[in-house]
């Protein structure tokens, strides 16, 4: 009898439990509004985009991009929580609603942005995969490599530019497919494979990680478009709007003249029309957003225009040293560019 | 006075009738159960749709565009998805087929030397098993491939043993045989030699039963091996051509090659595993009777036969329920391949194409059926034998 | 009169006494044995010599930085300034005392369970196994009752492991229990979803249970009702486990003799009275050795949850091969991973293998 009262019971809360969460359906915004902070995918480990400093603090630009999120929905970047995601799992880790937001640097493609239910908000590293070897092997194209074994993450596009790259030249190859970049910066620098393909952000990552970085050089050739950005989950256009645009705000500000010190200012003795529409001193944008009106400041303010956010975590001010390049603004001969705030 | 045994003992009510509450405990258990997946499906499907996820299989037909590093059957990147899965699920009975016979022989040699009389080799076998049955197989095969494999020297510098076999951390490089025209001639003879050896030890058999003449079997079938098969080469030509393994580039080319990935995972799922079969084994052989040795022994056999007539075969029994869930263990274990690269059904199929196509659901369905059939198989077999040495108890 | 005096005792042959004796009789008895002792002794001098010259004689022991470490040898600084991370994961430096307190409530709470003469244990045992997995979720977790809130993503190293395993086993041992009365029910019904359930997760790895649970388990359940990562994996865990458990507690309950069923059926006890208080006591006191080896299995086994992202002592150690600062130090964190996982399963082993002993006296057949 007993046995029965429990099932009941059981079947009373699974029942009670459906009915009050349907219930509590809505927008993302609504749902991170109310437990208080943004949920964010993060990669695994990979210096300059995401990964834990030794006292388990998050630096990158996937990072940044998140905490953008945060200030421009709390006003307080540091409303924010970490997944770590391994490659296999970022994208049902987004669709199952574990994270909100999924920065980990991940290439924009068609399929992804339809069949797996994903949209992207934007790019935020225009970047392309390329080679890292050993200088030893005295290759100096990628068009040298017949027969190399290759080493490579699973679960990548790297994975299909790889294989389209080396029938397209008619070239053999035999790939080693690991699940993180350490694995295969190990393996590496063991020579089981003769070469390490991935985005050419990582490979400099992944150099410095290695024990004699001076030994290894990056192949001029890039061979694949992978511009990475933030992605959200199809449906909720508010809160794709919300990142789409946290992100814009970062290259408008830094498009302005705008930074981290001189924002408050800024804000407050602005001349410039295009200014005070972006940080609010004119207009109602941020509302149209489901915002406050200070959105963007705050998010210049405690994380920097997208200009400060390279510097500090993969350009001049990091270890990787990465130049601009296709990554500049449009005026400076970039590819960065965002809509105007009007 | 007088009772019937038989008179229906009263009843309170219905709901305390032990088998109408039987009944009705069942039946809420059910649609419990049912609701319960109900509940579960009904979610996912809303969940799925609202996110314009498209399920089903059909992505199964789709080009896959990758390359695997070992491939059993052909394949290039054009080929499907489908045909990955096949790879994968081949790889991984690779690995468990071979662990599994390994394991075996290696857990048997480490079980009767754990009961040696020789007590150095016992202690050695103790420690053996002690240390490698507490230390997680995942450990073990970053082990054997990070700290063992990988250190090897690169294919310039590989050891080579007569310039057939080569060890390098690209693997182990050796010849292999490709069939030439005079394959099948060949391949039709030996078959046709087998089936004959066969008919012959029957013929054989039969007549010793009957006549007691006996016929020397082994040194026959010995002799048509060579001799038929022989002869179409003599007449057809090599049935094989050797394609020897050669350094060209980075890499060697031609030959067979043993990845290191797979050695590694082969090596520690066998010396994981052995460490426990051998634990089976060892309490296997010491549930026999000691009388059985001793009455083996004053029959005049020796400590060897004496093992392998007398106490291993009924051993056995209780070694087989056990050495069936190690080899469970083992089939399963070889997911872990994931950690190193070696492209299995996990890491090749509920890994890479999974989230090349975003198809979470449905490959990780696919996935656990597999191994729910290779678990079920493995079972299914080992029962049989088990009930066919059974069958050996007078 | 002659009285017979006996010689003294001849002493025994030189060759069967002794040390000698002792090599002749157990290395050195026929051609084969010593065939085996000389292999035995060549594997050994193959594998001892070096091992001890990498790990004690030639290594580094002091030091702070990877600069210190100038000789062939290991290079144990490094386990020794990584070592708290490898406990605690990521966990506040500041609030690591409720970890340790945790644990020494643990040891100091299963004390007196240890103790042979203690009464009433059964009953404290089982008030021990309610009270303190709270008392430890409020130290370890807080937010609650004056304590600072750590979340679960903080939690990691070997402190994580435990959690694991032990959250595992605990939550497992019920579920598995009710598995176990269920398959051996004779209601058909019950028996086979008990029996469909226990054979599906005993026949898939773990490997894509946890992926299962960490990533996909929200998108079977409705919108919005979401747990944290660790409990998501937590919840893999239980049920995996509990298929195992269910099968260990089944052989207990089929070594039971029947009379005991028929006996407590004779006293008029129904079906729940009957189990609980005289079937699974004596089942359960029977399988203990064997709960103690499946939580050694799922010890080992939660080393996996490095696939799904979570800190626990082997990816800790994982990771921490990988800063620049410390390369190559792969073998040394391995290493010391092995033998932390050793010392806990090999302990646990040889404490199952004295209860077996224990128990075998009075239930032999």
């Amino acid at each position: 009898m007993k046995m029965v009262k429990t099932t009941l019971a059981v079947l009373t809360t699974a029942a009670v439990l459906g009915v009050s969460s349907f219930a509590q359906a809505g927008a993302t915004l609504d749902a991170v509004k109310k437990k208080g902070f943004v949920q964010c995918g993060i990669s695994d480990g990979l210096p300059g985009f995401s990964y834990a400093d030794a006292k388990g603090n998050y630096k990158g630009i996937d990072v940044d991009v998140c905490r953008a999120v945060a200030a421009a929905v709390f006003g307080d970047a540091s409303k924010v929580k970490f997944s770590p995601l391994t490659a296999k799992e970022r994208f049902t880790a987004l669709q199952s609603g574990e994270v909100d937001v999924l920065s980990r640097n991940t290439t924009w493609t068609s399929s992804r942005d339809s069949a797996m239910g994903l949209n992207f908000a934007g790019v935020t590293y225009y970047d392309g995969q390329g080679f890292l070897v050993n200088k030893k092997l005295g290759v100096s194209s990628a068009k040298e490599l017949d027969g190399a074994t290759v080493c490579i993450q699973a679960g990548t596009t790297t994975e299909l530019n790889l294989a389209d790259y080396f029938r397209a030249n008619g070239l053999k190859y035999t790939p080693i497919t690991y699940d993180t970049s350490d694995e295969s910066a190990k393996s590496l620098e063991s020579s089981r494979c003769d070469v390490l393909t991935s985005d050419q952000s990582q490979l400099y990552a992944q150099r410095i990680k290695l024990a004699a970085p001076d030994d290894y050089v990056v192949l001029p050739e890039v061979i694949s478009k992978e511009p990475l950005g933030p992605a959200v989950r199809q449906g909720d256009e508010e809160w794709f709007d919300i990142v789409r645009w946290s992100l814009f705000a970062m290259l408008n500000a830094e498009e302005l003249g705008i930074d981290s010190k001189n924002v408050e200012e800024q804000a407050k003795t602005t001349k410039n029309p295009d200014v005070a529409r972006l940080l609010g001193a004119e207009g109602e944008y941020g509302k149209d957003l489901k915002l406050p009106k200070d959105w963007a400041v705050q998010i210049v303010k405690q994380v920097g225009n997208y200009g400060e956010i390279f510097e500090r975590n993969v350009g001049g001010g990091s270890e990787l040293k990465i130049e601009r390049g296709l990554n500049a603004l449009w005026n400076k001969g970039g590819l960065q560019y965002a809509p105007p705030v009007r | 006075m007088q009772t019937s045994v038989n008179a229906p003992r009263p009843r309170g009510s219905v709901w305390t009738d032990p088998q109408i509450r039987a009944w009705l405990f069942q039946i809420i258990a059910v649609i419990a159960v049912v609701s319960l997946g109900w509940f579960l499906f009904q979610n996912t499907q809303y969940n799925l749709e609202k996110r314009g996820i498209i399920s089903g299989f059909g992505f199964l037909q789709n080009s896959a565009g990758f390359g695997i590093s070992q491939h059993l059957i052909d394949y290039n990147e054009s080929n499907s998805y489908g045909r990955v899965f096949v790879i994968g699920l081949l790889n991984t009975l690779l690995v468990s087929v071979i662990g599994i016979v390994m394991a075996t022989i290696l857990g048997f040699l480490v079980g009767i030397a754990r009961l040696s009389p020789n007590w150095l080799l016992s202690k050695l076998a103790t420690i053996y098993i002690e240390i490698f049955r507490n230390i997680p197989p995942l450990l073990q095969i970053f082990f054997w491939y990070f700290a063992i494999m990988l250190p090897l020297p690169g294919p310039r510098q590989s050891v080579s043993l007569g310039d057939l076999f080569f060890i390098s951390n690209r693997g182990l490089n050796m010849p292999s045989p490709d069939p030439t025209g005079a394959f099948w001639p060949f391949a039709i003879a030996l078959v046709l030699t087998i089936v004959g050896i066969v008919l012959m030890r029957r013929w054989a058999m039969a007549r010793f039963e009957a006549t007691g003449k006996t016929f020397p079997i082994l040194i026959t079938a010995l002799a048509m091996l060579v001799v038929i098969p022989g002869l179409t080469v003599l007449i057809a030509g090599n049935p094989f051509a050797w394609s020897v393994p050669e350094l060209k580039g980075f890499n060697f080319r031609g030959g067979w090659v043993v990845i290191p990935e797979l050695m590694a995972l082969v090596l520690a799922l066998t010396i994981y595993t052995a460490a426990f079969i051998a634990e089976n084994v060892r309490s296997g052989i010491q549930a026999v009777s000691h009388g059985q040795t001793e009455a083996a022994r004053s029959l005049g056999l020796r400590p060897g036969k004496a093992l392998r007539l007398v106490i291993i075969p009924q051993a056995m029994r209780v070694i087989i329920p056990p050495l069936t869930s190690q080899y469970l263990n083992l089939a399963k274990n070889s997911s872990l391949a994931a950690g190193i690269g070696y492209p299995d059904m996990v890491s090749l199929f509920a890994g890479t194409v999974l989230n090349q196509t975003g198809q979470a659901i449905e490959t990780i369905a696919i996935t656990m059926s597999v191994y729910l059939a290779i678990s079920i198989s493995i079972s299914i077999l080992m029962n049989w034998y088990n009930k066919r040495i059974a069958l050996i108890e007078r | 009169m002659t009285t017979h005096t006996f010689k003294p005792d001849l002493p025994p042959p030189t060759m069967s006494v002794g040390v000698l004796g002792w090599l002749r009789a157990n290395l050195f008895s026929n051609w084969f044995n010593t065939l085996l002792t000389l292999l035995a002794i060549y594997l050994i001098w193959l594998i001892v010599p070096p091992l001890l010259k990498w790990a004690f004689i030639e290594a580094d022991w002091t030091g702070t930085t990877r600069a210190d470490c100038t000789s062939d040898g290991a290079c144990w600084v490094f386990i020794k300034q990584r070592f708290s991370q490898f406990m605690y994961g990521f966990y506040p430096a500041e609030l690591r005392w409720r970890v340790d307190m945790a644990a020494w409530l643990a040891v100091i709470g299963a004390a007196p369970l240890f103790i042979r003469q203690m009464p009433r244990k059964a009953v404290y045992g089982l008030g021990f196994l309610v009270v303190y997995p709270l008392v430890a979720f409020w130290l370890l977790h807080g937010g609650f009752l004056g304590l600072e809130d750590v979340p679960t993503s903080r939690w990691g190293g070997l402190m994580l492991t435990l959690v694991i395993a032990s959250v595992g086993i605990a939550g497992a041992l019920p579920l598995g229990i009710l598995l176990a009365l269920g398959r051996r029910s004779n209601m058909p019904a019950i028996r086979v979803i008990s029996v469909t359930f226990i054979e599906f997760w005993r026949g898939v790895p773990l490997i894509t249970v946890l992926f299962m649970s960490s990533v996909m388990l929200p998108l079977f359940l409705p919108e919005g009702l979401s747990f944290d990562k660790l409990m998501r994996a937590l919840i893999g865990v239980i049920l995996f486990q509990s298929a195992y458990i269910a099968e260990v507690v089944r052989g207990g309950l089929q070594a039971i003799p029947k009379g005991q069923y028929e006996a407590a059926a004779a006293m008029g006890l129904g079906y729940w009275r009957m189990m609980g208080l005289v079937i699974l006591p004596q089942a359960l006191k029977l399988v203990i050795p064997g709960i103690v080896n499946t939580f050694i299995a799922l010890f080992k086994d939660t080393s996996l949850v490095i696939i799904i992202g979570l800190f626990d002592l082997l990816n800790s150690i994982k990771q921490a091969t990988t800063d620049p600062a410390w390369l190559g130090m792969a073998t040394e964190g391995y290493v010391f991973a092995a033998l932390v996982f050793w010392i806990f399963c090999f302990g646990m082993s040889r404490y199952s293998q004295h209860l077996e002993r224990k128990l075998d006296t009075g239930h032999k057949r």
